[in-house]
């Protein structure tokens, strides 16, 4: 298999980029949704950040990455204490995928060939610890759905089906993508990802230009490619492990608190899910500016991210709804 | 033109044969005839072709364990996954390809795991067709046009021109690109790929200006979304405009490429007859199929287990465990004199037993009546009664029913989906008219509370009643034109929501503004000049049926 594009290439995109080091800085903002055409480089960027983040200790052969052999499920049968260092899963969930798949199922195979009632873990057990990605999201099954929506928001997969009942860890961060003019999501599953992005082909052609350039110096010899940009790579790395470290000591005044629920309050968000994630996204995004504390910039540059999907929903509004955030966000930061 | 595009057929698959890897692969958009297998014989690429059925199922696409061979062998057997030997793709049927395998493909095309995917689409109508994610991946798409010449296939004459430098290759594939209106940052790169092919297949080191032309004329025009400089109508198009303004921002790599209109003319003469008019249409129709649920998928039933019946272990099987104990039972004696030494149940593939469900979805209705005044007017009282007959048939075969009524300047959702009749007639005969028609706030209510309910697994459909004379815009202004403009918007996206749909005309005269919102729905349209109660029941009664 080849090796991934390097996250650090990829052309423009700021927002999408910054979405997803935000949740690698803190995993609990809780997941990331990119809209936008296709050919972008949504998919390029959810598998180049795999490839980025820190590698992260497991119990060897751990069927739910889990970092401590107390943490280990007992139906996985584990005799180690030994740990490994693994690559942070990410976990394609493929349009058309069964229950069974998704949140494991009765082992039929050993059922059947040895007579044991034994459990085969689905990709929610392989993701944990890690990052779900489903592509064209939108399309997903609403039974699948479903699953997702109180595993993302539990934190735990509970199994209760062919005879056997078995729960585990299952926290993850969720990375949906998908082309809105295929269909919308619904505004339950859209709630449970922190932060969204619109994404759209570069406008510049310079841009555009450059975007196949380096794409096709990937293709011919990726080897070198992936090494050129190693340093840069290695970079965001650091970073990221550097703003884990510091995220706890970044301060965040009432005047920033009173601003978070001002802005809630302006676009009319359901919920206080708004305001969380707006201010954890702030958070997150000050420590690794290497910030000290949050200040209204962040807020301004995390709002349309954190809030755009959160607003009442007009399918005739072809402003889209990041201007909406942006307009709310003058005049109340002003 | 017609022996052009079947030179350009050979040309591509030339080309795809070089490098199947790097180019995707092609969509071969033709009836299945002896001209097609003609096609098909002139594709030699280096790997054999290999059939993938539409209807593969995971453990044969990914890999997996092979349940028939481990229940015979007593020991896990896995099989490898479809691309594991190295093969070119053959997808036959491809246009009747689920989202749901086209993104498994997308998924290992992205990965860099198949070695070419040659998609047959057979489909007639435009929205017949493989889903976009999966056919922005692959380079071509070869749909020749007219009869087959006879000397096919001779390859176009190519003038090769001067070579060119790589970037400005680049460069000028990317302009064109943008305008054409391509939004997808694969088709520059995927026709990089065809030009770099192309010279490789000339025997060429380096990539010269025919190669260029040739690649953009093979990858861009079924893209395309704009023809640039076209006298398009200004408020179908927004964008040309911007686009050339960039265009001459960068002015300076312009001047260094002499012949980007010559390649425009070039790709624009190959562009699909009627590209503007469709455009618009071919998209949402295509977002109608796109969500992949049909009916039987949306029901809000675990529905009825029928009895289980013999079949092998797919990817959406489920076993039905006492069923197929129950019919490797009788055999364990026998099998047990065989297989001495194997302990545990012997199972034999015949005796995997899975279940199935009948699942029968609700049938929701909701009325979108016109209460205006000059529906008033008209009749108001004639619709009452035929959607009372309805009611009594929806009573009858328990369908759901919803009614939202629009009048002055807005629409009301009088009654939220029920089955309760009493309620629906006391509504309905307490419903008041007067005032304009917000048609758009009508629709826009409906598309709303269909949208609710197909989540809540009914299958909604969408009856309007109107006169069609649109005045109220959606915000709640009085203007004739933004409220027409208003109601085709939402008719389009009722449509991309994939939601049945019927207008029924009880103007005194058949509107033509309603025929047009009937097709724009894509749904049924009925006039009832002078029609009364019964025959409009019939007539929806005959609609919804077909």
């Amino acid at each position: 298999m080849k090796q991934p594009f390097p996250f650090s290439a990829i052309v423009g995109q700021d927002d999408m980029k910054t979405a997803m080091i935000l949740t690698a800085v803190d995993p609990g903002i809780g997941g990331v949704l990119v809209f936008g055409d296709r050919g972008t480089g949504k998919s390029t960027a959810v598998r180049a950040l795999a490839a980025l983040l820190p590698p992260i200790e497991v119990v060897r052969g751990c069927p739910i990455n889990a970092a401590t052999s107390a943490e280990c499920p007992d139906w996985s049968e584990l005799e180690t204490n030994q740990t490994e260092e693994r690559p942070t899963p990410v976990i394609d969930l493929p349009l058309g995928v069964t229950e069974d798949r998704v949140v494991g199922a009765l082992d039929i195979e050993r059922a059947l060939t040895r007579g044991e009632k034994a459990f085969e873990p689905g990709l929610l057990a392989r993701a944990n610890r890690g990052y779900l990605y489903i592509d064209e999201v939108n399309l997903l099954e609403d039974h699948i759905v479903d699953l997702l929506l109180d595993v993302a928001q539990s934190g735990e997969n509970v199994v209760e089906r062919e005879g056997l009942s078995i729960r585990h860890a299952a926290r993850f961060v969720l990375v949906g993508s998908g082309n809105p003019e295929e269909g919308e999501l619904r505004p339950q599953l859209l709630d449970r990802f922190g932060l969204s992005v619109e994404v759209r082909s570069p406008q510049d052609v310079a841009e555009r230009i450059e975007v196949i350039r380096r794409r096709d110096a990937y293709e011919r010899k990726p080897e070198a490619f992936v090494k050129r940009y190693a340093k840069e790579d290695a970079k965001v790395r650091a970073a990221i492990v550097d703003a884990r470290g510091r995220i706890g000591a970044v301060a965040a005044g009432n005047a920033i608190l009173g601003d978070c629920a001002e802005l809630c309050l302006a676009l009319g968000s359901d919920g206080l899910r708004g305001e969380l994630t707006l201010l954890r996204a702030a958070r997150a995004l000050a420590a690794y500016e290497g910030a000290k504390r949050v200040t209204r910039k962040h807020l301004r540059r995390i709002a349309p991210l954190a809030l755009s999907h959160r607003l009442r929903r007009d399918p005739l509004d072809e402003a889209g709804s990041s201007t909406r955030v942006n307009r709310t966000v003058e005049t109340v930061l002003a | 033109m017609s022996d052009t595009s079947w030179h350009l057929a050979a040309a591509a698959l030339d080309i795809l044969a070089v490098d199947p890897a790097a180019l995707g692969g092609a969509v071969l958009r033709m009836r299945a005839s002896p001209e097609r297998d003609r096609v098909l014989t002139a594709f030699t690429p280096v790997l054999p072709l290999r059939k993938l059925p539409i209807s593969i199922s995971d453990e044969q696409l990914m890999g997996g364990v092979d349940l028939g061979a481990t229940l015979a062998a007593g020991k896990i057997v896995r099989s490898a996954g479809f691309f594991a030997t190295p093969c070119t793709a053959v997808i036959p049927m491809a246009e009747r390809c689920a989202p749901a395998l086209a993104a498994k493909l997308c998924q290992l095309s992205d990965k860099g795991l198949t070695q070419g995917i040659l998609a047959l689409d057979e489909g007639i109508e435009a929205d017949e067709a493989l889903p976009d994610s999966l056919s922005d991946r692959l380079a071509f798409r070869i749909a020749p046009e007219g009869r087959m010449p006879r000397d096919w296939p001779k390859r176009p004459a190519i003038d090769a021109g001067q070579p060119i430098a790589a970037d400005e290759a680049i460069t000028q594939l990317t302009l064109l690109a943008a305008r054409f209106g391509i939004a997808s940052l694969r088709a520059p790169l995927l026709a990089w790929q065809a030009a770099q092919a192309h010279a490789k297949l000339q025997g060429r080191a380096q990539v010269h200006s025919g190669d260029i032309e040739l690649a953009a004329a093979l990858v861009y025009p079924h893209r395309a979304t704009q023809v640039p400089d076209a006298d398009a109508p200004a408020d179908q198009q927004p964008e040309p405009e911007e686009q050339t303004q960039q265009d001459e921002g960068t002015s300076d790599t312009q001047t260094a490429l002499p012949d980007t209109e010559m390649l425009i003319e070039a790709v624009a003469a190959l562009l699909p007859p009627g590209l503007l008019q469709t455009l618009g249409q071919t998209r949402s129709a295509r977002a109608a199929k796109g969500s992949g649920a049909g009916k039987l998928r949306k029901s809000n039933r675990r529905g009825r287990p029928l009895p289980s019946r013999p079949g092998r272990l797919g990817g959406d099987a489920r076993i039905d465990l006492i069923a197929t104990l129950r019919a490797a039972a009788p055999w364990q004696p026998l099998r047990r004199k065989h297989q001495p030494d194997r302990t545990g149940l012997l199972l034999r593939p015949s005796d995997i037993r899975t279940t199935r469900y009948a699942q029968h979805s609700d049938r929701l209705l909701i009325f979108s009546v016109d209460a205006s005044g000059s529906a008033a007017m008209a009749r108001l009282g004639e619709a009452k009664g035929a959607i009372e007959l309805l009611l009594a048939e929806a009573y009858a075969s328990r369908d759901h029913v919803a009614l939202i009524s629009f009048r002055g300047t807005q629409a009301e959702t009088l009654l939220p989906p029920t089955r309760s009749l009493v309620q629906t007639k006391r509504r309905l005969s307490a419903l008041p008219g007067g005032g304009g028609t917000p048609l758009a706030a009508g629709l826009q209510s409906a598309m709303t509370l269909a949208a609710q309910s197909a989540g809540q697994g009914m299958t909604p459909t969408i009856i309007v009643l109107t006169d069609g004379r649109a005045n109220i815009a959606l915000d709640g202004s009085a203007h004739r034109a933004t409220a027409a403009e208003d109601a085709r918007t939402v008719a389009r996206a009722i449509r991309a929501q994939g939601t049945e749909s019927l207008v029924i005309d009880m103007s005194n005269r058949p509107q033509p503004a309603l025929q047009d919102l009937g097709r724009t729905l894509d749904g049924g349209y009925i006039a009832l000049p002078r029609a009364d109660a019964h025959r409009m029941t019939d007539a929806v009664t005959a609609a919804l049926a077909g």
